[in-house]
């Protein structure tokens, strides 16, 4: 049968190429793999191979013609025996590809803004009123989750440096190797693309490893198997197998550790389709949240902080005890400006609705907690009751989870407002070492409340 | 555990006719198959990038041969050969490379990323030299879960560059991992020799600074490539830890489906065509041997033509995946 030659697309962008030179000629016999003619296209001259034998029955398009579309047909060939006058019907050109249907058109969009009317705050308590209570420190509730979800789930595992006989950097996992055995606290070399990737393949491989860096600034070593392994895969793969696992640590300065030890990621994973993302404040945030992401079937970016740490919060004593991603947490309600803010920002949120309130401001100051996914509709109610926000975070202004969130306000409240948001970060620039400088980098509860008098107008 | 230079050469005498006759067709289908995505290329059914494995075929044949039901495996982009070599059907693959719904990824993956959880298949990575701790955990979930499955963890002669997999090589033998290393050495990773990026005179013999056992294996002979699997296999089975293969094989086609070729000549690869083409390799022992006549290998031309034509045909047929599908498998 008479096989068309189609111009070829040879790279990725080609739409049309030159022809700039035969190999062969009519009546030549060709096999495949021989190297047919020399094509031109946007990127370099390319040899163009036959996929298939037969005799060179007729070239259509002559050498050194350029602008010849991909899927032109360039020449045609036969089998022995025939003749090109009895092509009529050739093979017709490469079908296009069958349009998706005119159905789906309306796929849901992103950022379609929705009706103001439809917010509804989704901040609730946590536990019941009542709970029995115990002091706690960030610390110990953080490994008090660890161990209750591996007592709970045999593929639960936690590998890091120093996690197991040092008992932690910063001693998260104290006890557990006692506990759990070597087999399940796993001390690993200094080797963090490494033990990351292997972590994510144990994920693949049907277990849960909740990974430990000893700090998220040690992670940048890693991050490409953090987005690109395990956040990506559930999608490239069809929804065939994705990564349930955590990778935690500390995150943000501590005190006095210069530029490459203090960095705040949170708008860095927050960005990422296929990520959650939690930054808690509280003990008990700590712990319920970080249950939730050992449970999660997702990975889960945790972000703690080494300063929180060692403070001490309430804790509520119960058999079971999680708390949903996406769900912010109302620390203080007020009615003349909303403070957002999460993680150790919260420390100078909630100085700064102290201080506002000796000066009659009342402050309304929401913990976000988790990044991704972020309870916009909290934040939005609480805007429009008070018709100002000022959002505080230890990262960098610039592409900040402020300017994310000062960007939804002004498409779903815009009304309400009536001051620009403010957003409160630090400094834009590397952490310095001296400790003055280190103050002034960071931000302050002092600039929180200019902030709020800024958008309050007084 | 001094790591050791390749076994000789194998020979097909203790082979029987139906294992010939099954690498001949297995390296077939993934030859026609390739030369056929080539073709859909050129068409411009298939975008982006798409990486041929023609010249390839006797690795993953040869290795697939030396596994059992449970192992599993991870490669890079080059992956339409493993996949057919474990068994994932011809047109869920191209109706990938197309984009379409009926792809393993429902189109949604592509060439270089697709999956079979069925197959223990776990991808198609885009990533030079991410699949090899990926790989290495896999391997360190079947130890964690007590079984005796092997990982084979492909990777190529320019990802042997890459630091992560020293990290990985150290770890998987410190902690014993049941992983096979298989360095795919097509001699060029893209436009780059091997000779051009590393003055180490083989890949494999990396592995001893860790103290991994490997060999270096004829690539372009898949009874040679499936003994050294199975002895690499057996060693991780007993759980010894790691074994590394340096499979020297040959890429005819570019590295991409866009790229010139131009810093090889078209002799080098006509010259590795027509003296060590590992199907025409196997082809060459069925007929002298008097296991298959001209005829007999016609008809399996024939049949797995019918095969990949049927692949094509559903690859364009297949609908382009719902809209909706945009904002699917992003969380379980």
């Amino acid at each position: 049968m008479a096989t068309e030659i189609l111009m070829p697309a040879l790279s990725p962008t080609m739409e049309e190429g030159t022809l700039a030179k035969w190999n062969v000629k009519e009546g030549d016999t060709v096999t495949a793999g021989d190297i047919i003619a020399e094509i031109e296209t946007d990127k370099a001259t390319m040899e163009f191979e036959a996929v298939d034998e037969g005799i060179v029955g007729k070239i259509l398009i002559e050498e050194g013609t350029e602008g010849v579309k991909v899927n032109t047909p360039i020449a045609i060939f036969v089998e022995e025996g025939e003749s090109t006058d009895d092509l009529s019907a050739a093979s017709a050109p490469a079908e296009a590809a069958p349009a998706a249907e005119a159905t789906h058109e309306s796929a849901p969009a992103a950022a379609k803004p929705a009706a103001p009317v439809e917010v509804v705050s989704k901040a609730s308590p946590d536990f019941p009123e009542g709970t029995e209570m115990k002091q706690q420190t960030v610390r110990e509730a953080l490994r008090d989750a660890m161990a209750e979800e591996m007592r709970r789930d045999e593929t639960v595992f936690l590998m890091g440096e120093e996690v197991a006989e040092y008992q932690g950097a910063y001693k998260i996992s104290q006890g557990m190797l006692d506990e759990f055995g070597s087999k399940r606290v796993i001390d690993t070399p200094i080797t963090e693309h490494g033990f990351a990737g292997i972590a994510t393949g144990a994920a693949f491989g049907g277990l849960k490893p909740i990974v430990e860096f000893m700090t998220f600034n040690f992670a940048m070593q890693a991050i490409d198997h953090l987005i690109n392994s395990a956040a990506k895969t559930l999608y490239m793969s069809g929804g065939q197998m994705g990564a349930p696992m955590v990778f935690r640590g500390p995150n943000g300065a501590a005190a006095r550790v210069g530029a490459q030890h203090s960095q705040d990621y949170a708008a860095w994973y927050a960005q990422i389709p296929g990520l959650k993302v939690v930054m808690p404040y509280s003990a008990a945030d700590y712990k319920g949240l970080m249950k939730t992401a050992i449970r999660d079937p997702n990975p889960v970016i945790f972000l703690e902080n080494e300063i929180l740490y060692g403070k001490s919060f309430e804790v509520p004593v119960l058999d079971e005890f999680t708390i949903p991603f996406g769900k912010a947490r109302i620390w203080r309600e007020g009615t003349d400006v909303t403070i957002v803010s999460f993680g150790i920002g919260m420390t100078y949120a909630l100085e700064a609705a102290d201080k506002l309130a000796e000066e009659g401001i009342s402050a309304e100051v929401i913990d976000l907690r988790t990044l991704r996914p972020i309870d916009y509709d909290t934040v939005l109610a609480s805007v429009m009751k008070t018709n100002r926000c000022v959002t505080v975070e230890e990262g960098w202004p610039v592409a900040s989870i402020g300017n994310h969130l000062s960007a939804t306000i002004m498409q779903r409240a815009f009304d309400y407002l009536d001051a620009p948001v403010i957003n409160c970060t630090g400094k834009d620039v590397p952490m310095p070492y001296a400790a003055n400088l280190e103050k002034l980098a960071l931000v302050t509860t002092d600039e929180v409340v200019a902030a709020c008098k800024e958008v309050t107008y007084r | 555990m001094a790591p050791r230079k390749s076994a000789s050469k194998t020979t097909s005498s203790n082979v029987s006719k139906d294992e010939l006759l099954a690498y001949y067709k297995d390296m077939l289908l993934i030859r026609r198959f390739e030369e056929k995505a080539g073709q859909l290329y050129g068409m411009g059914l298939i975008g982006g990038f798409c990486h041929l494995y023609i010249g390839q075929e006797a690795v993953v044949v040869g290795l697939e041969a030396a596994t059992k039901e449970g192992d599993k495996r991870i490669t890079s982009y080059r992956d339409h050969g493993h996949m057919l070599a474990c068994g994932m059907d011809a047109n869920g693959v191209m109706a990938e490379l197309t984009g379409r719904e009926g792809g393993y990824s429902k189109g949604k993956g592509g060439s270089m990323h697709m999956f079979s959880k069925e197959k223990h298949f776990y991808g198609g990575h885009g990533i030079v030299g991410a699949q090899v701790p990926l790989g290495a955990g896999l391997a360190f979930s079947d130890k964690y879960k007590g079984n005796d499955n092997v990982t084979f963890a492909y990777f190529g002669d320019g990802a042997a560059n890459q630091g992560q997999v020293y990290e990985t090589y150290n770890m998987a033998e410190l902690w014993d991992l049941p992983i096979v290393f298989v360095i795919e050495n097509n001699q060029y990773a893209m436009g780059t020799s091997v000779q051009r990026s590393t003055k180490s005179p083989s890949l494999w013999e990396r592995g001893a600074a860790y103290g991994i056992e490997g060999e270096e294996v004829d690539g372009m002979d898949v009874l040679a490539v499936k003994d050294a699997g199975e002895r690499a296999v057996a060693y991780c089975r007993a759980g010894k830890g790691p074994y590394i293969l340096e499979v020297k094989t040959y890429r005819y086609r570019g590295h991409s489906m866009s790229d010139p070729a131009k810093y090889r000549t078209r002799e080098e690869v006509q010259k590795m065509r027509e003296e060590r083409d590992p199907i025409e390799a196997v082809r060459s022992i069925l007929l002298t041997g008097g296991h298959a006549s001209e005829d007999d290998l016609k008809a399996i031309d024939k049949d797995i033509k019918a095969v990949v034509n049927e692949s094509a045909e559903f690859a364009k047929t297949s609908p382009e995946p719902a809209l909706e599908e945009l904002w699917t498998d992003i969380y379980a």
